[in-house]
């Protein structure tokens, strides 16, 4: 038995040091809160045990938010990328999508320096057994070594650190991420606790030695030209020019049949894992079971750094044994010769069902008490560290005895995420996609700041300079859209040479240059040229003005969702409101509102299998926090 | 999602009782409500008066001018309404038909159709009504959205359902593949064109525009629940004729395409449409010898949607009562025992046995237990009798409005990628076509989309 003693008191603690601890530690020592960051190993701080990149279509869009609301994402992914590139360049702008390939270990490096130069904020390796908890209030915590630490509130983002468990083929053994320590007794505790607990399931593919691919087989994806960032403070002129490139090859008839050969030595298929697994990010054993008449899959080759001979093998996570996942790599073109250097695995952890959560990411159960991350379903370093700092930002409100923060679903891809969790829980780890998000035209990559810096400013998380940097960019816009609107195009010589060359059709008599921009084809730009007149010298400003007025019918559209969305949010649903006492709704409907207890009428809507008339009822009901009195 | 009762944009209905009464009512409420009143109204600008003032005009319908009805608007602004909000009320005064085209013109226009109470449920969740009254507005809003529910789903199970069903795959094939481009846009997976989408689109048209006839030129939806009143004569079938028209309050209207001698008559029984059919040939032959009683019942029937056996229980079951119970045995029908009064010599339970149908002892003269014989009607209406011909009925006005409203949307999109809108954001459109077909069958889940992605293409991370 541990002897226990009295350690230091804090006003937040936040339990593991992955992307979801970074941002919830530094949000809330950033907020003055006095701040300890508690983690397994300290070498896994920030760590990326999967892929190494960051970003992606929707996961790019919530490193800018994270940005835009003074969080620490973005500012590393640009310090330590080693390739950036645009997305979906050939779309609108809504889906357009930022990925870096980031170099691992100087990300964590990177992070980790933040962390310990932040003041406010103690960074310290420790596994956390119990939480402290006192008529169902959260006061801080006892680690394995014995340490009694007190909070005002605590923050768990555990990962797949709880009760974790590797399997590689017939092998399996406890173990967190990246053969780290797992955490046992805090998953024993959280249980005892009341929280209902559940298995997932992810995997990782097998690593190999850069040297011995042949690269000559495969296709080479290079980085982009034009300088781009995840952080709204990164500067063009710091973008990289020697980048490093990734490169795709395919799966084969043979690979299939090696591993069609020794499906029942796969956990996944002996029954081994009974954690449910991501539909999205499937083993490439279940994707060659699940799609049996594709011929070929995609394999894309990743370096994990610049330092580093490891390649990521993407798109081949796997958890066959070492044996079969070498003989699987040597029948891909180009690993024909590969060293593996470590083998893929599967990892089964324990999660929180998120709908036991409110929108602040604080247990319905436990008072004080946060939790985050892959913790709460999801997958992903993005979507973890959009949780993160929501949950770091709350816990900080708490301590200082503030009210709450959250994003709605207009305002934020973090607050689709959110809400996705904790109104309709999740299956599956959940990864975000732009279709999840009902108004994409309005949450793009490149507005991420003008809609959330006003609330980092608020919250004390985005200094002075770079707010007024912010205030300047709106005050552009609005003087450049003015300059826009007051220039008229008449259908001279050139500019109908241009419309020809672009393959517009003439114009008749003169037009207002917004209305003129509306034309698919015509840029900012060339209206710049044809007037003679520039518009502003900011090509984020111009960016802006270019996709307001083009698609101003359909910002609009979106407009008016979401005003209807306000409306119903505005319905606030009574905390303690008896479900058991409302006459006619349907039995489901009666228990997933119990289950769930929505707190607007909006969010009621939202969950799965309430139809139209018990919404009516429910609605009817309750009217801004009052009941409505009917007979049982 | 659950939305469709919530939503707080424009609802229309026609507010007075159908077939009722000289002059209808079309009542409007919602922020939209003058907007697009003006957008059918001849005699001004409605957007220009003042609150809580009658108009004179025409309703024109925009697409060819041609005048529908001659009318007296009132613009009612809020606050200072049953809703509490913008009210505009229609008063026309052509009969059901025209009072339904004027709706339908309103529902085109961007009104929605009122879901049962929901009026009353604006007022309430507006605070028009006090707190106190809520009970009773619980009532009708359990009630009625209970009995919406059920009719839907008695028209879902007939052929609208699958057809709506299969649209809306065809929407979701493509929106998957849609997706997949964006979220995965390294993947493998084929790029949809802007062509296929056009097409898709075109397709769904046409098969909406094929729906949309049968809905607007289908009978029961222009005239009600087509009802023979048979039965022996002298059993009573005129008796129950007037009453039920009440012969100097029940409207008779020329429906366009028959001519002026197949009058019909309409009526409303507890808010039910009915079409009496032969109603002439009743009233021709009652009261004198009946030769051909049961052949003229035989064409009624062919046309009918709802049968109303007669029977005189003062008399013993003829072989011709027998013949009329075989006839109609493959049509809804509510039996009626008549002249109960003059002494029961066939009981209610005989009837019962022969029929299986739901029976109701009366006597039509002494006006007993007629309501009875209403609340039968009524209930028979509400339990799924019109689905008798796979027809969308006159209550469906919200389907008529939702399915020109996808057209809308789809009509958007082909419009969009024609100029070169970037298929994500026509997308948008396509998206809520999709959603608002799902309004229809009560299916539309944003997760659907999601399953369908996964279920569809082989993705990686």
């Amino acid at each position: 038995m541990i002897k226990s003693y009295d350690s230091n008191d804090y006003d937040v603690i936040v339990v593991g040091a992955g992307h979801a601890g970074c941002e919830a530690a530094l949000a809330s020592a950033k907020m003055g809160e006095k701040t300890l960051l508690l983690t397994i190993s300290l070498d896994m701080v920030a760590f990326m045990p999967c892929n190494p990149s960051v970003g992606g279509p929707a996961k790019g869009t919530v490193v800018r938010e994270i940005d835009a609301l003074g969080g620490q994402m973005g500012k590393s992914i640009d310090a330590t990328y080693i390739q950036m590139r645009m997305l979906n360049t050939g779309k609108g702008p809504a889906v357009q999508a930022l990925r870096a390939q980031a170099d691992k270990w100087k990300y964590h490096e990177h992070m980790k320096n933040v962390i310990e130069n932040t003041p406010n904020l103690t960074l310290r390796q420790a596994t956390v057994d119990e939480l402290i908890v006192e008529n169902g209030i959260c006061k801080g915590l006892i680690t394995n070594t014995g340490a009694r630490y007190y909070a005002k509130s605590v923050v768990l983002t555990t990962g797949t650190s709880a009760r974790g468990r590797i399997y590689i083929g017939e092998l399996n053994y406890s173990s967190g991420p990246n053969n780290t320590i797992p955490a046992i007794k805090l998953s024993e505790n959280l249980e005892k606790l009341g929280f209902k607990l559940r298995r997932f399931k992810t995997g990782t593919p097998p690593r190999v030695n850069s040297n011995t691919i042949d690269y000559s087989k495969t296709e080479e994806e290079p980085g982009d030209k034009t300088p781009r960032h995840f952080s709204f403070e990164s500067r063009d002129e710091d973008y990289l020019k020697e980048q490093v490139s990734c490169w795709m090859t395919y799966t084969n008839q043979a690979t299939h049949e090696i591993i069609n050969d020794n499906l029942s030595r796969s956990p996944m298929f002996s029954g081994q894992i009974k954690g449910v697994g991501p539909r999205y990010c499937p083993s490439i054993e279940t994707k060659i079971v699940r799609f049996a008449d594709k011929p070929r899959h995609q394999i894309f080759l990743e370096p994990e750094g610049k330092d580093t001979k490891e390649v990521y093998v993407g798109d081949f996570s796997t958890s066959m044994p070492e044996e079969i996942q070498l003989k699987m790599l040597h029948s891909v073109a180009g690993l024909e010769h590969a060293e593996m250097m470590r083998p893929g695995y599967a990892i089964e952890y324990d999660v929180v069902d998120p709908w036991q959560l409110k929108h602040t990411l604080e247990t319905k159960i436990i008072k004080n008490l946060f939790t985050a991350g892959q913790m709460n379903g999801t997958s992903g370093y993005e979507e973890a560290a959009g949780q993160g700092l929501i949950a770091g930002i709350n816990a900080a409100l708490r301590a200082a005895g503030k009210p709450g923060f959250t994003l709605g679903r207009d305002k934020a891809y973090i607050g689709v995420l959110i809400d996705d969790l904790v109104t309709k829980g999740t299956e599956e780890p959940y990864r975000l996609l732009t279709s999840r998000a009902e108004y994409r035209l309005i949450l793009r990559n490149d507005n991420a700041d003008l809609r959330l810096t006003d609330y980092g400013y608020e919250l004390g998380l985005i200094s002075q300079q770079r707010y007024d940097q912010f205030l300047t960019k709106k005050e552009q816009i609005k003087k450049a859209t003015n300059v826009l609107q007051n220039i008229t195009i008449h259908p001279e010589k050139k500019v109908q040479k241009y419309l020809t060359q672009i393959g517009e059709g003439q114009m008749t008599a003169g037009i207002r240059a917004d209305l003129f921009l509306r034309r698919p084809r015509v840029k900012i730009v060339d209206i710049e040229q044809l007037s003679g007149v520039s518009i502003s010298n900011d090509r984020y400003v111009k960016e802006q003005i270019e996709i307001n007025v083009k698609y101003a019918g359909y910002i609009q559209k979106e407009q008016q969702q979401i005003d209807r969305l306000h409306r119903q949010e505005a319905k606030k649903i009574p905390t303690k409101i008896d479900y058991e006492a409302i006459e006619g709704l349907a039995t489901e409907a009666r228990q997933k509102f119990e289950k769930i207890r929505p707190e607007t009428i909006a969010q009621a809507e939202r969950i799965s299998g309430v139809n139209p008339a018990d919404i009516a009822i429910l609605s009817v009901y309750v009217q801004n926090g009052h009941y409505a009195k009917v007979k049982r | 999602m659950a939305q469709t009762l919530t939503e707080f944009d424009t609802i229309a209905a026609i507010s007075t009782p159908i077939g009722e009464g000289g002059i209808s009512i079309v009542r409007m409420s919602g922020d939209a409500a003058v907007e697009i009143a003006n957008r059918v109204f001849k005699g001004g600008n409605l957007l220009k008066v003042s609150s809580h003032t009658i108009h004179y005009g025409h309703i024109i319908d925009p697409e060819n001018n041609q005048v529908i009805d001659e009318v007296m608007v009132s613009v009612m602004l809020a606050p200072k309404t049953f809703t509490r909000e913008d009210i505009v009320e229609i008063n026309c005064h052509g009969g059901i038909v025209v009072t339904n085209r004027i709706l339908q013109l309103l529902l085109k226009s961007g009104a929605r159709m009122a879901e049962p109470g929901e009026f009353t449920k604006r007022a309430f969740v507006n605070g028009r009504i006090d707190l106190t009254q809520a009970e009773s507005v619980m009532d009708i809003v359990r009630a009625k959205t209970d009995r919406a529910r059920q009719v839907a789903e008695k028209q879902l199970e007939g052929g609208l359902l699958k057809k709506i069903r299969a649209m809306r795959q065809q929407i979701l094939d493509t929106l998957a593949n849609v997706e997949v481009n964006i979220d995965y846009p390294e993947y493998d997976a084929d790029t949809i064109t802007a062509e296929q989408i056009t097409k898709v689109s075109k397709a769904v048209i046409e098969k909406i525009d094929e729906m949309l006839k049968t809905a607007t030129e289908g009978t029961i939806l222009r005239n009600g629940l087509a009802t023979a009143i048979i039965g022996q004569p002298n059993v009573g079938k005129s008796s129950l004729l007037n009453y039920l028209t009440k012969s100097d309050t029940a409207i008779v209207t020329d429906v366009a395409g028959t001519t002026r001698d197949t009058l019909e008559e309409y009526i409303s029984v507890k808010g039910v449409p009915l079409k009496l059919i032969d109603t002439a040939g009743i009233r021709a032959t009652d009261n004198k010898v009946e030769k051909i009683g049961v052949e003229r019942s035989k064409q009624a029937l062919a046309q009918a949607d709802l049968v109303l056996l007669l029977f005189d229980a003062s008399r013993k079951l003829s072989l011709e009562d027998r013949a009329l119970i075989k006839a109609t045995n493959h049509k809804k029908r509510i039996a009626v025992l008549n002249k109960t009064d003059l002494g029961q010599r066939i009981s209610v339970e005989e009837i019962k046995k022969l029929t299986g149908s739901k029976v109701i002892a009366t006597s039509i003269l002494r006006e007993k237990n007629l309501d009875l014989l209403e609340q039968a009607i009524n209930e028979l209406f509400f339990s799924g009798i019109e689905n008798s011909n796979d027809q969308i009925m006159v209550t469906n006005q919200r389907q008529v409005g939702l399915l020109e409203k996808a057209k809308k949307q789809l009509q958007d999109v082909i419009a969009a990628l024609d100029s070169e809108v970037p298929l994500d954001i026509a997308q948008i459109d396509f998206t809520g076509a999709w959603n608002t077909l799902g309004e229809i069958t009560g299916e539309s889940s944003p997760d659907e989309l999601i399953n369908e992605l996964f279920s569809q293409f082989c993705l990686g991370k």
